[in-house]
């Protein structure tokens, strides 16, 4: 979720709606804290009268072409993990945000914050990976940024990286454009990524053949507005509050509701296990190499072909629909008719016992 | 309190009572103390909860359990037939 | 993506709908029926599974205090969070315990204020964290039913073994069956049999039950988790009141046995004594219904190795997180619910732990009053 500057003047410190004392880690889960924060604080004192609904990427007008910028900072535990490092969640987050943001991805900026006394050799895996992660990518990485901190800060390093890119004229993706009846389309299986890095960590001790699903979504996205631009009319990465915190803005930018089929969702064993081991809900796993995209109901065959043709697309699947009713809300529906609301995340998902 | 799951014992450790349990590809050790009367070994499911074994799963047990559940139609239709029995109604 | 052994098969949808349809065979039309599930996983599982929405309209589920985090009245959570502000202590928790709201905040919000707070998964690990780090003192916050206190039980006896002196426990651990009796014994209660709790029964087996039917001429049917189990369970008490019986049985067979676990209730008995009493969140002062340290394991009880507040909390008037736990107010009953009371800013402990009655009815069930048909 980024914050995207509008006119007019910021607002008065008493009319921030923010009013937590005090910063927590829940602040930056992605979930209905987060949204608070920039909502109540940031919006009102960088942006004035919200005009748009936050989304991933801002869009500039130049003589007649949008262009898209997005910022995003990396700041994962432990640095690498199987299928990945923070290196190329830098590079792949924003392309990503830049793809479903219907931009084909431009350029990037890298600014480093490196905690001191790490390895040399770790910051150079870093920079290769990076390297190869815009590579695959087809982004070029111009330019950046380097400071270093004192030990005991940083965790390593934080990594954050900005990007530009080239709106698609052919589509005009925004939650006011999306429709009842309006199908979900959604990439791939979901949760690799959360659940990788929460094995990483090693404090829970749980073993399994998982990798991070990090990987820049643009070429689905390019060969899904090559079938279907028009009729794509809202599109995003679920990264951090996975695909309910994502269908949730959906729903309350929109006032439309969401009704998910479970069944439809792919969730590979090993997330399944763990989330069932831990209590939690894949649905609210980050993930870093997927996307959701609503588009008209005539193209949504279409488009879900042209997704499942390139290749690391062919688990895409139509996973719901837009209603009208229940307003604002995401439903699950079973098989056996029962149906539960699929709500945002509230801070970071928390395993359970009971 | 409440959440358990079922995992299969993948193998006995050197560490006992620890074992590793699988749990849809997912792999924990778990202590065993509780269960060690009962006999437990490779191949067998029981049920887990916060790193700890509280009960052997019997295959037998959900064997018949799944039975009944689908018996519950059954029961229905056998109604359903003797209802439509026509048993020489007065006219 | 394969099935999961022994979770799937209970899910299975056709089985699903024909247990809902018998159940709608079996309810006689102008009774109304109030069944409690006395266990939070329960409360948890209807929702998830969106169950109540297949029963019929004459059929209430009542939801019971079987939330081990939901009875503890805030005094103990500010208790254990003054432990967390000793210098060199850590406090340890199970991910359920960092969200309750204390005096002072959450266990999650004195972390972020300083206080060394970690999240385990088993108090296993907590043990493990005071013998890789001897210059710390690690306290477990210990809560749960008799589903989760053999595995403190079997933790002491491993700290005791290994002469980990670093290492005590925070207490919390109730016991099931006083809750039942003072929930049956409230004026005004009227049921008509219980889901009882399943994993607790792997414990304590099904015998403790039994006062339930004798005693009080209602059936109590065992069950597991899964919708199959839980329908099933709700088919079973139906047959009973429609026959007039009044039995325990056993529908989560596949993993609870009669008799219970012998270990289980071995451990607990060598490392715990019950407390003569203990109050509970909505169901007051109860006597023998709480689990303290025995003597001979004072060395591991934090409440003798260091001085905790003990002071009483009652909850805000305006909260009525006490006839909620009782089944007397539905969640959404209670004047806070959804407006001052969130998941986010939870003013009761009911709308933060998963098995919160409050929790479950907020995430799980839609805020609109037209029902939305399922399926695209």
């Amino acid at each position: 979720m980024k914050t995207t500057a509008a006119q007019a003047s910021a607002a008065p410190a008493s009319q921030l709606r923010f009013r937590d004392p005090q910063i927590e880690m829940a602040h930056g889960a992605g979930g209905k804290a987060s949204r608070r924060l920039v909502e109540g604080l940031f919006a009102p004192l960088l942006g004035g009268a919200l005009l748009e609904p936050l989304a991933d990427a801002a869009t500039l007008e130049l003589d007649g072409t949008r262009l898209a910028l997005t910022a995003d900072s990396f700041v994962v535990r432990p640095l690498r993990f199987p299928g990945g490092s923070i290196g190329e969640l830098a590079v792949n987050g924003t392309v990503n945000d830049l793809a479903v943001s219907a931009a084909r991805p431009l350029a990037l900026l890298v600014t480093f914050v490196i905690e001191e006394g790490i390895a040399t050799a770790t910051l150079e895996a870093e920079v290769r990976a990076i390297a190869d992660a815009a590579r695959r990518a087809g982004v070029e990485v111009v330019g950046g940024d380097t400071k270093v901190v004192e030990r005991g800060n940083a965790d390593g390093m934080y990594v954050t990286t900005a990007g530009v890119g080239r709106v698609d004229p052919r589509t005009r993706c925004a939650a006011s454009a999306v429709r009842p009846g309006d199908q979900v389309l959604l990439s791939g299986p979901i949760g690799d990524h959360g659940i990788t890095i929460l094995l990483a960590r090693g404090d829970i001790e749980l073993e399994a053949e998982l990798r991070s699903d990090t990987r820049s979504v643009y070429p689905m996205v390019e060969s899904l507005l090559a079938a279907a631009a028009a009729d794509v009319h809202w599109m995003r990465d679920p990264t951090r509050g996975g695909v309910a915190t994502a269908l949730n803005e959906l729903a309350r930018d929109s006032r439309l509701g969401v009704v998910l089929v479970e069944e439809a969702i792919s969730v590979r064993d090993a997330v399944r296990g763990a989330c069932e081991l831990l209590g939690l809900d894949p649905l609210h796993i980050a993930n870093e190499g997927q996307f959701l995209a609503v588009v008209a109901p005539a193209a949504a065959e279409a488009a879900l072909a042209a997704v499942r043709s390139v290749p690391g697309g062919e688990a895409a699947a139509i996973i719901g629909e837009v209603r009208e009713q229940p307003a604002r809300t995401v439903l699950a529906a079973a098989a056996y008719g029962g149906t539960r609301v699929v709500d945002m995340l509230v801070g970071d998902p928390l395993p359970r016992i009971c | 309190m409440c959440l358990a799951i079922p995992g299969r014992i993948i193998e006995m450790t050197a560490d006992l009572p620890l074992a590793v349990v699988e749990v849809s590809g997912v792999r924990r050790q778990v202590n065993v103390d509780l269960l060690r009367e009962d006999g437990i070994g490779p191949g067998d499911w029981v049920l887990i909860h916060v790193g700890f074994a509280m009960s052997k799963i019997s295959e037998d047990g959900a064997q018949e359990q799944m039975r009944m559940l689908a018996m519950l139609g059954e029961d229905q239709q056998a109604m359903d037939e003797i209802q439509g029995y026509d048993f020489g109604r007065e006219p | 993506m394969q099935a999961m052994r022994y979770v799937d098969e209970f899910r299975d949808p056709k089985l699903i709908r024909q247990a809902a349809e018998e159940i709608r065979r079996l309810v006689q039309p102008g009774r109304h029926y109030r069944i409690m599930e006395v266990c939070g996983g329960h409360t948890h599982a209807i929702y998830r599974f969106g169950l109540e929405g297949l029963l019929p309209e004459n059929l209430e589920l009542i939801h019971g205090p079987g939330c081990p985090v939901c009875v503890l009245p805030m005094g103990r959570t500010d208790d254990g969070l003054a432990l967390a502000e000793l210098p060199g202590v850590v406090f340890t928790a199970f991910g359920d315990v960092m969200r309750v709201p204390g005096t002072k905040g959450s266990p999650l919000e004195h972390k972020a204020r300083g206080a060394e707070i970690r999240m385990v998964y088993s108090p296993l690990d907590a043990l493990k964290l005071a013998q890789s780090d001897p210059g710390k003192h690690v306290v477990f916050f210990a809560i749960g039913f008799e589903t989760t206190a053999p595995s403190t039980a079997l933790t002491l006896l491993r700290a005791r073994q290994l002469g980990v002196r670093n290492f005590s426990v925070f207490c919390n651990h109730v016991t099931i069956i006083p809750a039942i009796r003072a929930i049956l014994d409230s004026p005004g209660m009227r049921l008509d049999a219980f889901v009882g709790p399943g994993h607790v029964s792997t414990v304590i087996g099904c015998r403790p039950y039994e006062f339930i039917t004798e005693d009080y001429g209602k059936p109590l049917v065992v069950s597991g988790f899964e919708p199959l189990d839980i329908l099933q369970s709700l088919v079973m008490i139906l047959r009973q009141l429609a026959d007039g019986r009044a039995e325990v049985e056993n529908q989560y067979a596949r993993v609870v046995p009669w008799e219970g676990n012998l270990p289980a209730l071995r451990a607990l008995d060598e490392v715990f004594e019950l407390r003569p009493y203990f109050e509970w969140r909505g169901l007051g002062f109860i006597s023998q219904s709480a689990l303290k340290l025995r003597d001979a394991f004072a060395e591991w009880d934090s409440e003798r190795r260091f001085t905790v507040p003990g002071i009483r909390v009652t909850d805000p008037k305006a909260a009525q997180c006490g006839e909620v736990l009782k089944g007397v107010l539905k969640p959404p009953q209670c004047k806070l619910f959804g407006r001052e009371c969130t998941p986010e800013r939870p003013v009761g402990a009911l709308m933060v732990s998963s098995e919160g009655a409050c929790a479950a009815y907020h995430h799980y069930v839609h805020r609109v009053a037209a029902a939305a048909s399922p399926g695209p």
